[in-house]
């Protein structure tokens, strides 16, 4: 038996997700699916394939690569890219490269604010593009619980939470004036365990990271930071340990705190999440620079 | 503080669980009914509430908090800084959880009065509304207000929350006088089920399990009722309906059309008919998330084939042979108002409806709702967060249903299509038949033909700009100097065309944007007759210029902007109008206290500061001939 069957619930989620994909491609008239190789971008891949099958994906996919992903992801997302057959971007702000802006030596909010944010506005610039799609979900954040599906951008990339267009049904406004462009939100009312529930579901490959294993870590303000490569400088004293992690979240590796975890499995994973105790973004150092800084970085143009 | 328990439920875990769908409710309420607090009440007694949130919770209360050494629920809900700093929710925010038995969806709808619009969106997409009353003050003009909102948007289960029972002592006559109160207000309403609770949410009571402190109550917890409630899912038992919304060709042999269904179910070899156009035929093959299905039932998002190739596009409607949807280019519905730019009634609005958009404008607007008791009210225009029952008129035919049969292919929003913001909900009531019993006369001379016998192509110059810029002086020379050259004129001034065609408008906003519709379809007739059509009007508003301008074909609309100085033209004042007005004499008067909103793409602007009306008269008259009218 088919699992939609079993889980009215999640195929309700699947079918409005796919139903904001295809409105976004007939609305538009160069989207892109902004892909950050996290479990929620394989999930908003799949969704965008069977919401057009049996064509190919009609717009291509953008990575924008600050350097510090972990390894891991970067060979993920090539072999998922070569696997699908799909058309992947990738874009690097070279100008913050050769200013030497870097996690390490610049801070957190500084090589976000260059490597994600200022890359993602010149990204989508370059491309033109009118529409990009995002995994982001109402239950990741509070000021994310009152973004659109369909959320408007300025000409400068800006968000403005005064001034956000009612979404009544499911009509969407898509309208744009000249240079101004949407994001696009497919996975807004799902919440991190229907993620993984829909990846268990319908077998959908993610980074081996979000899978317990021993792994190098040093501890730092109390977050589990894996020691990817020979670029994290460590303090005096400081001694990468072997330790069982996983990874709830996926960004820059400096950034990432890990979990102490068994969880090797699928089955484990969701086990696990139904009995922690802590939000999912706690993992995110950079979103507890100060209050509010969510909401910020959205104002800014970050995702 | 004890540490809430963690049990958060899986769908996979629990069959109960997996197979309903979410429940979608709404809360609302007056400011200070406690509506976050009674969300975050929920999440807290279910042990949602994540460490890390706690944490923060803790420190954000005792900065911003408004409940002293506890917890302040409402912290956790009112996301954005803004509203932290002010102490209200300004807008729509959505909340998910679960229990063992229900996964749940939360709009939670500002109370504010002016924000009706916020309301109504959470509405639109809730199956259930929570509405709160403050035991300590009874019923409030806004607890009406919300349950009128409710109905018109569809909802049909109510819980009457009475909240801060402790307030009064948790008595029941109290409760009881404001459920007799509530029931016999919506008696007129149209809802199916209206469940009252005696609840004090900020210390738990009926909340997640019965109250101790209310044993005159004997019906169940908030929670419990939430789990248990079974909506009617108005779609399912319905005819076919599959609203077209891409289609689907990977190569020439493939011609797939993907939707969602909006209502009943299909299987390969079901009839099926195209509307609006009416062609009909058959299922071949649906594809659903999982590949090709032998049925799909409302809520399915579907790839579907035909056995017979037929020409479909974006915005059709596949629909069931039985029990069609209306077709029409005209029909009634309720609209809530969304901007604060008035509605203007005649002025063209975008419409999206079921994936198409098209022009449409209102006709007729026949009462506003008085929104605290239903009366119907007469009304010209409708203000931000007022709801009207209008007709609308629609550039060409499109298929629907009513609301109250299908909240998904009976809904509608109208966009400015100037600043491209969402002015107004629409929820249709019924098609207007007279659309459909006027037929066009068929016309054997064509305009075509009229214009052969003319020296010169039909043309509609349109002259805008302030009263007294020189529009009519420039508009009767320009017209001298053509008629002197055999071409064929006539001139439409804003005096003569108010004291006959136009004699029943007067000068609001409402008014003029009709003055000009009727305008410009006189002056579209006259182009048929072959004419070049001079118009001098103040048209002040962009929006009804352009209007004008897309009733002709390309290139035979000429805008041109007499630009003039305001304090040019007051100086000018030739039939005394300013003085007046700026006495406060003339009400509305462009310029004085009605905008003007310049050209942004006129075809020629004429400087009256620096020109003589005869060298822009001989101006208007090279560019006719630079465009190749005669």
């Amino acid at each position: 038996m088919n699992w939609r069957q079993r889980n009215i619930r999640l195929a309700e989620l699947e079918a409005q997700a796919i139903e904001i994909i295809r409105e976004a491609q007939a609305e538009f008239t160069n989207p892109v699916m902004l892909y950050s190789i996290g479990k929620d971008s394989s999930v908003m891949l799949h969704l965008a394939l069977k919401a057009f099958a049996p064509s190919k994906l009609p717009f291509p996919l953008l990575h924008v690569d600050t350097t510090w992903k972990f390894r891991e992801m970067i060979a993920f997302r090539n072999e998922t890219a070569k696997r699908l057959g799909v058309d992947l971007q990738v874009y690097t702000n070279e100008d913050g490269l050769t200013r030497g802006v870097s996690p390490v030596t610049s801070g957190a909010s500084i090589h976000t604010q260059v490597m994600k944010t200022e890359a993602l506005r010149q990204a989508l610039d370059k491309g033109r593009f009118d529409a990009a799609f995002g995994g982001a979900r109402r239950d990741e954040e509070k000021s994310r619980a009152k973004e659109r599906i369909f959320s408007h951008r300025t000409q400068t990339h800006g968000w403005d939470p005064r001034s956000q267009r009612p979404e009544l049904w499911r009509v969407f406004n898509t309208r744009l004036k000249a240079g101004e462009s949407m994001r696009v939100f497919p996975l807004s009312n799902w919440t991190e365990l229907d993620v993984w529930d829909y990846v268990a579901a319908e077998a959908i490959p993610v980074v081996p990271l979000y899978f317990a294993k021993l792994r190098p870590v040093v501890e730092r303000n109390g977050a589990l930071i894996m020691v990817d490569d020979d670029r994290l400088p460590l303090l005096a004293g400081e001694r990468p340990r072997e330790m069982m992690v996983r990874f709830r979240t996926l960004g820059c590796y400096p950034l990432t705190g890990a979990i102490r975890s068994e969880a090797n499995t699928l089955e484990a994973i969701l086990h696990e999440m139904r009995q922690s105790c802590t939000s999912e973004r706690q993992g995110r150092l950079i979103d507890h620079d100060e209050s509010g800084s969510m909401e910020k970085k959205k104002r800014e143009g970050y995702f | 503080m004890d540490q809430p328990s963690s049990s958060h439920s899986s769908s996979s875990e629990n069959s109960l669980l997996a197979t309903r769908r979410a429940l979608r409710f709404l809360t609302c309420g007056s400011v200070d009914d406690g509506k976050s607090t009674l969300i975050g009440r929920m999440l807290y007694e279910q042990g949602l509430i994540f460490d890390d949130h706690m944490t923060a919770l803790q420190s954000d209360s005792r900065k911003h908090g408004t409940t002293g050494e506890e917890i302040d629920f409402a912290l956790l809900l009112d996301g954005l800084e803004a509203e932290r700093e002010q102490g209200i929710t300004i807008d729509v925010a959505y909340r998910y959880f679960a229990t063992p038995r229900r996964h749940f969806i939360v709009a939670d709808a500002p109370g504010h009065e002016q924000y009706t619009r916020n309301m109504a969106t959470g509405a639109s997409n809730s199956d259930l509304a929570v509405i709160l009353v403050d035991a300590s003050k009874g019923l409030m003009p806004q607890t009406r207000r919300h349950a009128i909102i409710a109905s018109l948007l569809g909802i049909r289960y109510i819980v009457l929350a009475v909240n801060k029972i402790d307030l009064v002592d948790f008595r029941q006559d109290v409760f009881d006088r404001i459920v007799a109160e509530f029931t016999a207000f919506a008696a007129t309403l149209a809802f199916k089920d209206i469940r009252p609770i005696p609840l004090a949410a900020r210390f738990g009571d009926n909340v997640l399990s019965s109250s101790s402190r209310t044993p005159w109550y004997d019906g169940p917890s908030l929670i419990a009722y939430l789990e248990a409630v079974e909506i009617d899912e108005d779609g399912v038992a319905q005819s076919f309906r599959m609203p077209v919304q891409w289609v689907n060709r990977p190569n020439a042999g493939y011609r797939g059309f993907a939707g969602t269904v909006a209502a009943g179910a299909i299987t390969p070899g079901d009839a099926v008919v195209v509307l609006p156009s009416g062609q009909t035929s058959q299922i071949k093959k649906v594809l659903g998330p999982q590949g090709a299905v032998d049925h799909a039932g409302a809520g399915t998002a579907v790839t579907v084939t035909l056995t017979s190739e037929i020409d479909i596009a974006r915005g059709d409607m596949l629909v069931a042979p039985d029990r069609r949807p209306q077709v029409a280019d005209q029909f009634a519905a309720h609209l809530v108002w969304m901007s604060s730019d008035r509605l203007l009634p005649g002025r063209s609005y975008l419409m999206k409806i079921n994936h198409v958009t098209l022009t449409a404008s209102v006709t007729e607007l026949k009462h506003r709702i008085d929104v605290e008791n239903l009366d119907k009210l007469a009304a010209k225009t409708l203000a931000m967060n007022e709801i009207g029952v209008a007709n609308l008129s629609l550039a060409r035919s499109v298929p629907f249903d009513a609301y109250a049969d299908n909240r998904t292919t009976g809904a509608f929003i109208l966009i400015d299509r100037y600043s491209n913001e969402t002015v107004a909900a629409g929820m249709i009531d019924f098609a207007l038949r007279r659309a459909t019993n006027i037929h066009y006369q068929p016309i054997t001379v064509t305009k075509a033909e009229r214009t052969q016998l003319m020296t010169h192509k039909p043309m509609v110059l349109w002259f805008t700009g302030l009263s007294g810029a020189g529009k009519s002086t420039v508009a009767n020379l320009v017209e001298a100097s053509l008629h002197a050259r055999g071409v064929h004129t006539t001139l439409l001034d804003g005096d003569n065309i108010r004291h006959g065609l136009n004699k029943d408008l007067g000068f609001t906003a409402g008014e003029r944007v009709e003055n000009i519709r009727r305008i410009g379809e006189v002056a579209k007739l006259m182009t048929e007759a072959g004419l070049v059509v001079l118009c001098s009007f103040i048209s002040p508003f962009r929006a009804e210029r352009r209007m004008v301008r897309e009733l002709l074909p390309d290139g035979e609309f000429i805008e041109i902007f007499v630009d003039a100085h305001l304090d040019a033209c007051i100086a000018r004042d030739p039939k005394g109008l300013y003085r007046r007005a700026l006495a406060g004499e003339i009400k509305n008067f462009t310029g004085v206290d009605q905008p003007y909103e310049q050209p942004e793409r006129a075809e020629l602007t004429l400087d009256t500061a620096q020109n003589s009306a005869a060298t822009l008269a001989d101006q208007v008259v090279a560019e006719l001939i630079r465009r190749r009218v005669f």
